[in-house]
């Protein structure tokens, strides 16, 4: 009965597709300039990264042009000096599990405050949209070590929080809140919270709010006309953020090192090290990739199965 | 009797921006009653609350003032989700990520129907908008006369009280329109729901409708079926708002139990069946519509005379100007008898015909 139909409709996508091709291939054209900037920039830089972690580290950092996989094998594996006993490197596998779960929680917290302020801004008048647009932004105009040395100076023993919390009699030891991985986890959600913010309220912009009536009209409590209808329609918005906020926590390096002290190091940190006082740039190059990698990998299944997820019936 | 009241509203004011600079009365005072069953119709210009009204039966505003109450129930407090109340949307407000089955099953879903139940309605509401060969389409991909049916589907399905449509074929062409103003009297009928019904179109209220509340300025101004609204105005602005009207001033000289003896302008007396209460000497205002008056060339012991202005053809009538003597002609409808009409010289002086029994009393 409606084979016709639906036959019809594909017709017509696939001529619409055609003609999106089309437009494609002559963008393409205009975009060249920029795509060869992009492919020296990228590629370039990691097809040099790939060539060094495949040679020997010289005596005083840099390479020596000689053949090793030996920096592959010390991303996972630890050779100890004297007996040449092979176990694994349990040190980097727990930094590398340390960023992944620090990433990952700093995604989650960025989502969990960040969606209700673009929900919160969104459905603001027009006027004062933008005002509250414009403080979010407000901390980009301030260097990442500042902001970071801030928090550091609101959370340290002598700091802002211990110094109320003790003036007020809640405590009367101070709090240990520098120097954990609870404090990493406030920076970096601090630093990457905007990035989570303005996609999701991008999407949110355009989400017809006459859709959260109809939906309460249909007998759906506020919770489900949220996990129905709202995030839904702006999930775009939330992977947006979420992959903007994931990717860049991967690879931080400032925000660990400041407020995690020497002892919580993520994979931005071990990294630089090899580069610095590691004099061991073979390796520094391999663990770059093995990040670049994870982050493919963890990027490829979050789209899947965010696509899956409402894939059926999504735009 | 008051089994039979679906939705009333005691009372109700709406204020919006109160203590502020900007404060709105957007109801004022509004009280109605509406039966079960009702194909109820709320006509007026835009901006005179009737929108408010139904959103403050839906739920998602409450009263400043005043109670709504549900088949005898006060509801003011309950939200939305809580009112056995459903709407259908000016803009249709469908779910875009969502098929036509899924949009018509979402309200089912949220009672906590069962998949098989929710399946079974779904068909049924289908088959009942005549959308089956299209439920698995999505929202994007069907017309807005389509949409509009599946509109009506999704807030049908959950077999509301009440059913609200705020101006549902405003976004209509005018051929889909007449198509759909049909569907929805066989949708009520079929399905006994009690229909709240929002226009600014007259025409539309007035054919649809088994009876329609006149607003202006977030008050009720008349309730009633359309040919006493039509027929018999209380006031000025219905009748005005209501078709064609001719207004004439005039001055009660005597009144008695059911007739009233009045002046017109040029010195005629007329008698006229009028309600009681008219104190001799008090100023009204005539109402007259123009397909209730006639054009007469013979006589001249005519009520209202003048000289013809202008003569418009519009397909089955004729409208007559006349001008009376008065800011505004008086208008005459006449309608054209196999094609053919009397050809009257512009110009030309003619009288002016009405049955008494069609003038309209109005008191300002
Ligand atoms: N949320 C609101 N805030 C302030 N004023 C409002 C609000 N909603 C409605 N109003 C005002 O209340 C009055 C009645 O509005 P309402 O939408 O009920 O009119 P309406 O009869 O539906 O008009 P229309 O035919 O144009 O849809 C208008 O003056 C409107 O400006
Ligand atoms: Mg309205």
């Amino acid at each position: 009965m409606s084979a016709e139909q639906d036959s019809s409709t594909e017709s017509f996508e696939s001529l619409e597709a055609h003609a999106y091709q089309l437009e494609v291939r002559q963008n393409l054209l205009l975009s060249t300039p920029a795509l060869i900037v992009l492919f020296c920039a990228a590629s370039g830089t990691l097809l040099i990264m790939l060539v060094f972690s495949f040679l020997t580290p010289g005596d005083y950092g840099g390479i020596k042009w000689q053949f090793s996989t030996e920096a592959w094998f010390q991303v996972a594996f630890y050779r100890d000096i004297f007996d040449e006993t092979v176990s694994i490197a349990d040190a980097h596998l727990s930094i590398f599990w340390r960023s992944v779960k620090l990433s990952f929680l700093t995604t989650l917290v960025a989502f969990v405050l960040g969606f209700p302020t673009a929900y919160f801004i969104a459905t603001r008048s027009p006027e004062t949209r933008n005002l509250w647009l414009f403080l979010v932004t407000i901390p980009f105009w301030t260097n990442l070590l500042i902001r970071t040395f801030a928090i550091l100076e609101i959370i340290r023993n002598q700091g802002l929080v211990n110094t109320v919390l003790i003036a007020l009699g809640v405590i009367d030891q101070p709090l240990d809140m520098l120097y954990t991985d609870i404090a990493i986890l406030l920076g970096m959600t601090y630093v990457y919270i905007p990035l989570m913010i303005l996609p999701i309220y991008a999407s949110m912009e355009r989400f017809d709010f006459q859709l959260v009536e109809a939906a309460y009209d249909l007998y759906a409590t506020r919770w489900r006309v949220l996990v129905r209808v709202i995030l839904p329609l702006v999930k775009p918005g939330v992977i947006a953020g979420s992959i903007l906020v994931f990717v860049p926590s991967l690879g931080a390096y400032v925000t660990p090192r400041v407020l995690g002290g020497g002892k919580h190091l993520m994979i931005g940190n071990l990294i630089e090290l090899q580069f610095g006082q590691g004099r061991n740039w073979p390796l520094g190059a391999a663990l770059s990739l093995t990040l670049l990698v994870i982050v493919m990998v963890a990027l490829i299944f979050y789209v899947r199965s965010a696509q899956k997820e409402g894939g059926a019936h999504g735009h | 009797m008051s089994d039979d009241v679906a939705v009333e509203a005691r009372g109700v004011s709406k204020i919006f921006g109160a203590s502020t600079d900007q404060e709105v009365r957007a109801l004022d005072h509004v009280s109605v009653s509406i039966a079960q069953n009702e194909f109820f119709t709320l006509l007026g210009p835009s901006g005179c609350g009737k929108t408010t009204l139904l959103r403050l039966i839906a739920g998602f505003e409450h009263p400043t003032d005043g109670a709504i109450l549900l088949e005898g129930k006060d509801i003011s407090a309950l939200p939305p989700f809580q009112r056995p109340v459903n709407t259908v949307f000016q803009n249709y407000a469908l779910f875009p990520h969502m098929t036509v089955a899924q949009n018509i099953g979402f309200g089912l879903e949220m009672q906590g129907q069962s998949k098989d139940e929710v399946a079974n309605t779904v068909g049924a509401m289908l088959v009942l908008v005549k959308m089956e060969n299209l439920k698995n389409r999505r929202i994007d991909q069907i017309s807005g006369g389509q949409q509009q049916r599946v509109a009506l589907a999704r807030a049908l399905a959950p077999r509301p009280k009440v059913l609200l449509l705020d101006e549902p074929l405003s976004a209509l062409d005018l051929k889909l329109r007449k198509e759909m103003q049909v569907e929805l009297k066989r949708l009520q009928h079929e399905t006994g729901i009690t229909f709240i019904f929002v226009t600014h179109d007259q025409e539309e209220a007035l054919t649809m409708s088994d009876r329609v509340a006149v607003m202006n300025e977030g008050r009720i101004l008349q309730v009633g079926a359309p040919h006493e609204i039509y027929n018999r105005p209380h006031d000025r602005f219905v009748a005005d708002f209501i078709g064609d009207t001719n207004f004439m001033p005039a001055e009660v000289i005597e009144h008695d139990e059911s007739e009233v003896r009045i002046r017109l302008p040029s010195g005629i007396e007329i008698t006229v069946p009028a309600p009681p209460g008219l104190p001799q000497g008090s100023e009204v205002t005539l109402a007259i519509r123009p397909e209730q008056a006639r054009i007469v060339t013979d006589s001249d012991a005519i009520s209202i005379q003048g000289s013809l202005t202008d003569e418009i053809y519009i397909g089955t009538d004729t409208q007559y100007r006349v001008d009376i003597g008065m800011t505004s002609p008086f208008v005459v409808r006449v309608q054209n008898a196999n094609g053919e009409r009397a050809r009257i010289p512009l110009g030309s002086r003619v009288g002016i015909a009405v049955d008494p029994r069609t003038i309209q009393i109005l008191q300002d």
